[in-house]
């Protein structure tokens, strides 16, 4: 309980903060793109992390599902004139279903194979999108009016963080840890493996529409090339470089890399060796990645630091 | 009582049959042993009876809390019907703690709902707890509650062992197998598995079916004992019975054994 009002009220002041320094101008135009780039990062990431990193599903097509977000709510806003609220939430239910509609018939595929067919899913959208002339097809899509701002960033940013750290700290998530550890045992202890990795892909898919969602109504303009397969990887990397499993991995995560290559925005030309340098680094040093250990606290008073991984 | 009866089971893969014709009867209550060499067809026979294969011919009817037929036997139904297994290569959840393996176990008996998830409920909080507790008393019981923050994987073999056991436990089952529970165990260590497992189906009222190489053990603790034989049951009866069966020595001693 004490921890619990600890970490509301430093929400609270690192959105007032921000949200004063955004209202005084300290923070500018470039710095507040950073500032929303991060959270919507942060919301795909944490989102991936349940379907990669807890479930153990290999997926490189999470773009796809910020793009059927993306694309959902540019039409309920723009096209219809529905509020963004509305938009947000009918993008999630939406993106949410397409992870089931490409769930049950991959899900049943392992590793590479998985990999391999949700790549094809990512493209497969791309493409629909790059063809239907209603959503702007290749052109793009124009005059999304703009309704992101810090309150809904920061909202939806906390939000998916909470609502999937509580999942993963029920029964239902710790069914999705287990598939990954061994699916076969999973399997012989009730899990209905199926169900709960398409259930978790669902979440995932929810929670990237609505990313997508804030995206559109951030940028006024979406293209379908923004949600290709280079962003699915870039998603992958701040969960990987963040750790696998680990949710505040995935924050971390992506706030670091936001910022190290806003600070390489200085030197063009060595941005992206920079860039690759410092993920090699965390490669070679930290496999796991920044806060991935490969145990996970389910209880309060759950798993302590293992003394055989500290000596190592 | 019968809770377990087989009838003429067989299972095929391609050309090979590894088990043919298999028809057996358990009752309630009972500590049967499945023996025979390797490749005989005991592991194929644990997989066809918790439904990871399915028979190529024959039935499988189970009488526990519900019936249940060859047909409902999906992996992940059987712990409804009241069965749970162990495996024979140890299949833990490595990188989770002692306690939440044993978690694991009780999830088939937990019911609220994914929204109740979400949004922490009252339901969340009820359910979590008693089976908090219930899982703690199972660990105490198996002497692993000191370890209950520890990584599965870096437990002792035994230790490993047992907490598979105790898994397979808090599913609540009427009937446990158990594939090759003392493989790799010491003397010391199977002869407190005999005593583990006679516990067991004291405390828990439960039928037990276990598959294992160390005679000292099948012959100790099994009421009954089944061998099998190129996926044949060939022979069936008390350990004395077993023990002086002319199939059963030529199965695993070869026919030279019963001339001298």
């Amino acid at each position: 309980m004490k921890k619990n009002i600890i970490s509301f009220s430093i929400l609270t002041i690192i959105y007032f903060l921000v949200k004063i320094l955004l209202d005084i101008g300290i923070i500018d135009s470039y710095l507040q793109l950073n500032i929303f780039l991060i959270g919507i990062n942060i919301i795909l990431a944490v989102g991936l992390n349940l379907i990669t990193g807890f479930t153990g599903q290999f997926s490189l097509g999470h773009a796809a599902f910020m793009s059927i977000g993306a694309y959902t709510s540019a039409v309920f806003t723009a096209k219809l004139g529905q509020s963004f609220i509305v938009a947000i939430l009918v993008s999630g239910v939406i993106a949410a279903f397409a992870g089931i509609f490409i769930g049950i018939p991959t899900l049943r595929l392992k590793g590479d194979y998985l990999a391999i067919a949700t790549l094809g899913f990512g493209e497969i959208v791309r493409i629909i999108a790059l063809n239907i002339d209603y959503i702007g097809g290749a052109i793009g899509f124009n005059d999304i009016p703009q309704y992101t701002n810090w309150t809904w960033i920061f909202m939806m940013t906390v939000a998916t963080v909470f609502l999937i750290k509580h999942f993963i700290n029920s029964y239902h998530g710790r069914a999705c840890i287990a598939i990954r550890e061994d699916e076969i045992a999973a399997e012989a202890m009730g899990i209905n493996t199926t169900f709960y990795k398409v259930l978790a892909f669902a979440i995932g898919a929810f929670f990237a529409g609505i990313a997508g969602s804030l995206y559109a109504n951030y940028f006024y303009f979406i293209k379908p090339d923004s949600f290709g397969f280079m962003k699915s990887i870039d998603i992958l990397v701040i969960v990987v470089f963040g750790g696998m499993g680990s949710i505040e991995g995935s924050i971390l995560g992506a706030i670091l890399l936001s910022i190290i290559s806003l600070f390489l925005q200085g030197i063009p030309e060595l941005r992206m060796v920079v860039y690759s340098v410092v993920l090699f680094a965390i490669m070679v040093y930290r496999p796991t990645g920044l806060l991935g250990k490969g145990e996970f606290k389910l209880w309060k008073k759950g798993a302590e630091r293992n003394v055989s991984i500290e000596s190592k | 009582m019968s809770v377990l009866k087989v009838n003429n089971l067989s299972k095929n893969f391609g050309g090979i049959k590894a088990v043919t014709e298999v028809s057996l009867n358990i009752e309630k209550g009972e500590i049967i042993g499945l023996i025979g060499p390797n490749g005989a067809g005991k592991t194929t026979l644990f997989n066809l009876l918790t439904g990871i294969y399915t028979p190529t011919s024959g039935e499988i009817i189970y009488d526990l809390d519900k019936k249940a037929y060859t047909k409902d036997l999906k992996p992940h139904k059987i712990t409804h019907y009241g069965i749970a297994r162990t495996f024979q290569n140890i299949r833990l959840f490595q990188n989770m703690t002692v306690l939440d393996n044993v978690l694991m176990g009780f999830h088939s008996g937990l019911k609220y709902s994914i929204v109740s998830t979400f949004f922490r409920l009252p339901s969340y909080y009820k359910t979590e707890k008693s089976t908090y507790d219930e899982a703690l008393e199972l660990l105490i019981k198996f002497n692993l509650l000191d370890k209950k923050n520890e990584l599965a994987k870096n437990l002792s073999y035994g230790d490993q062992r047992r907490l598979e056991i105790a898994r397979a436990l808090a599913a609540k089952p009427k009937i446990l197998l158990l594939d090759e529970p003392a493989a790799g165990m010491n003397p010391k260590e199977t002869k407190e598995l005999n005593f583990l497992i006679q516990w067991i189906r004291e405390t828990f009222d439960l039928t037990i079916i276990l598959i294992e190489h160390d005679m000292s053990l099948v012959m100790n603790i099994c009421e009954r004992i089944f061998v099998f034989d190129y996926g044949h049951l060939v022979a069936s009866g008390t350990p004395l019975e077993i023990q002086r069966n002319e199939r059963v020595i030529k199965a695993y001693l070869g026919e030279e054994a019963l001339q001298c």
